[in-house]
């Protein structure tokens, strides 16, 4: 199934991790958001773009062995979600390392990936991942 | 057509669960739905509403509009009965009983059936887990490679992290639920395990293993609700529902507050028990949405059963079947299985049976008032009901 589309439009967030800013609380949201969830209406036509450092936190992780067919061959991958320097927390792999080296509160910053490709002649994705610091 | 300020199930069906190869989303859907029919002893031109449960059969059957299919299977297309699907996710199934329930309390219905169905065998090997993961924020989470297991993992591994918890409290959820599920025939697995079976099983997101996981299951469960009026017309001895609530969340898990407490599940049950006018030590039992073992832990606490970290005092003793707070004694989305669209309704199937004294050697003792959970994704919908007397 061809998903170029959605990729396309994503692609922004994903190369330079642009999320947005609540121009009214000054919240930073990531993924970008249209209105913030706290301020609600004050907040429409208010969001900014903003660009996240790349660096952040462990929050959590897990390997995951049991994966869809897109990711089977990376299989045993870390997956984690990551409490970045601006706020928010999003989710992603972490890579080039050891699971035995991977634990909650270590820092990491964020790395430009292949992500897959749209089919096996497809175009390919890119994205975000992280590395230990 | 008068108010009706109660709502009765009464009836009840549901298939055999399990990897049910001969058996199509359409046969599964007739089965329970005509098991539920015989059951409430009315005829299928009686019913005025279908409400039909499902959540992923448009990717794994490539067959949307179920309700049309039920509807049309079930022999009522002549009757020319309004039908239409309800989708929450692993909640669909809570959900369209919400539904009903409402469409009774508001005046329109009288008598409604709500069948879910679910049939996830059609596809096999490792597409069905990206299937699943679409349940998830695709975008965000599963696009990263995120599955409904790795986040329930990640839930666990922070859960585990911040409040000293031992790996063996979280493996006692699923050895109560095939504990329960040994006495329940229409259970997908009823063979007993122990805590090092679950922790000697293959990893599938670390530190969960796939004895922490409810397994790829087929199957089908309808309840026939009615209203007030037509109960004590016909004289019929139904089970009643006392509340019904329902809370949504972030979908995705990096947007909470908190990664182990699930906020939806929270504000569900308070409102729901609020509703009925009882209390928690008035519960009976617990039918809880434990499709990974760590949610069962998670639920107990946010349902306000053990506070933030202690559930695992209660995991040893008190939720089996003969204990304090009985936990799943269907035998839960573990062992019983957990065909997700059915999975809800299938959870009113078991109310039913208990409440009516009829649930065999399952049985719990004194049933008078059950609480159950239904719940969607990684908490982002909690369905939460009050059944009983």
């Amino acid at each position: 199934m061809g998903q170029l589309s959605r990729f396309w439009r994503e692609s922004e967030h994903r190369y330079r991790l642009l999320g947005s800013k609540c121009g009214n609380c000054g919240t930073v949201y990531f993924p970008p958001r249209e209105v913030c969830p706290t301020c609600h209406r004050d907040s429409i036509g208010k969001m900014k773009d903003i660009e996240l450092s790349g660096d952040g936190v462990i929050e959590s992780f897990t390997v995951v062995h049991e994966a869809p067919p897109r990711f089977s061959r990376q299989r045993p991958y870390i997956l984690a979600l990551i409490k970045t320097e601006e706020g928010p927390m999003l989710t992603g792999q972490i890579v080039d390392a050891d699971p035995d080296e991977v634990e909650i509160g270590k820092k990491v910053h964020a790395v430009f990936r292949r992500m897959g490709e749209d089919g096996e002649s497809g175009v390919i994705v890119y994205g975000y991942k992280f590395v230990l610091d | 057509m008068e108010l009706s300020n109660d709502v009765y199930i009464i009836g009840a069906g549901e298939t055999k669960f399990g990897e049910l190869w001969d058996k199509s989303l359409r046969d599964l859907a007739v089965e329970a739905g005509l098991e539920a029919i015989k059951d409430a002893n009315i005829y299928s031109k009686d019913l005025q509403m279908l409400y039909a449960s499902n959540s992923l059969a448009g990717t794994i059957n490539e067959q949307s509009n179920i309700a049309a299919l039920a509807a049309d299977f079930s022999g009522i297309a002549e009757n020319h009965v309004p039908a239409v699907r309800v989708e929450a996710s692993t909640a669909s199934g809570g959900a369209a009983v919400r539904e009903a329930y409402l469409a009774i309390k508001s005046g329109e219905y009288d008598v409604v059936m709500v069948g879910g169905v679910e049939k996830m065998t059609d596809i096999y090997g490792t597409e069905i887990i990206d299937v699943q993961s679409s349940i998830l924020d695709r975008e965000w989470e599963s696009f990263n490679g995120a599955t409904p297991a790795a986040m329930a993992a990640i839930a666990a591994r922070r859960y585990m992290h911040d409040f000293n918890v031992e790996r063996e409290a979280i493996s006692m959820v699923a050895v109560n639920d095939h504990a329960n599920a040994s006495l329940n025939p229409d259970a997908q697995y009823r063979n007993k395990i122990t805590v090092d079976q679950v922790l000697n099983s293959d990893p599938v997101a670390e530190p969960l293993n796939v004895f922490d996981c409810s397994p790829i299951t087929d199957g089908a469960s309808a309840i026939i609700l009615a209203s007030e009026g037509f109960v004590k017309k016909n004289r019929i001895d139904g089970v009643r529902i006392l509340s019904s609530a329902m809370a949504e969340d972030y979908l995705a898990l990096h947007s909470r507050k908190s990664i182990y407490t699930l906020e939806s599940t929270k504000i569900a049950t308070e409102e729901a028990l609020k509703k009925a006018g009882i209390k928690r030590e008035d519960v009976s039992f617990l039918e809880l949405n434990d499709s990974y073992s760590i949610y069962g832990l998670l639920e107990l606490e946010d349902m306000g059963f053990a506070e933030k970290g202690k559930a695992k005092d209660l995991v040893y003793d008190d939720i089996k079947l003969n204990g304090r707070l009985p936990v799943n004694p269907s035998g839960g989305l573990k062992a019983k299985g957990n065909p997700l669209g059915a999975t809800g309704v299938s959870q009113f199937f078991e109310a039913y049976l208990q409440l009516k004294g009829k649930a065999g050697q399952r049985q719990v003792k004194d049933a008078r008032y059950a609480l159950l959970h239904n719940m969607a994704g990684t908490g982002a919908t909690s369905v939460v009901h009050v059944v009983g007397e």
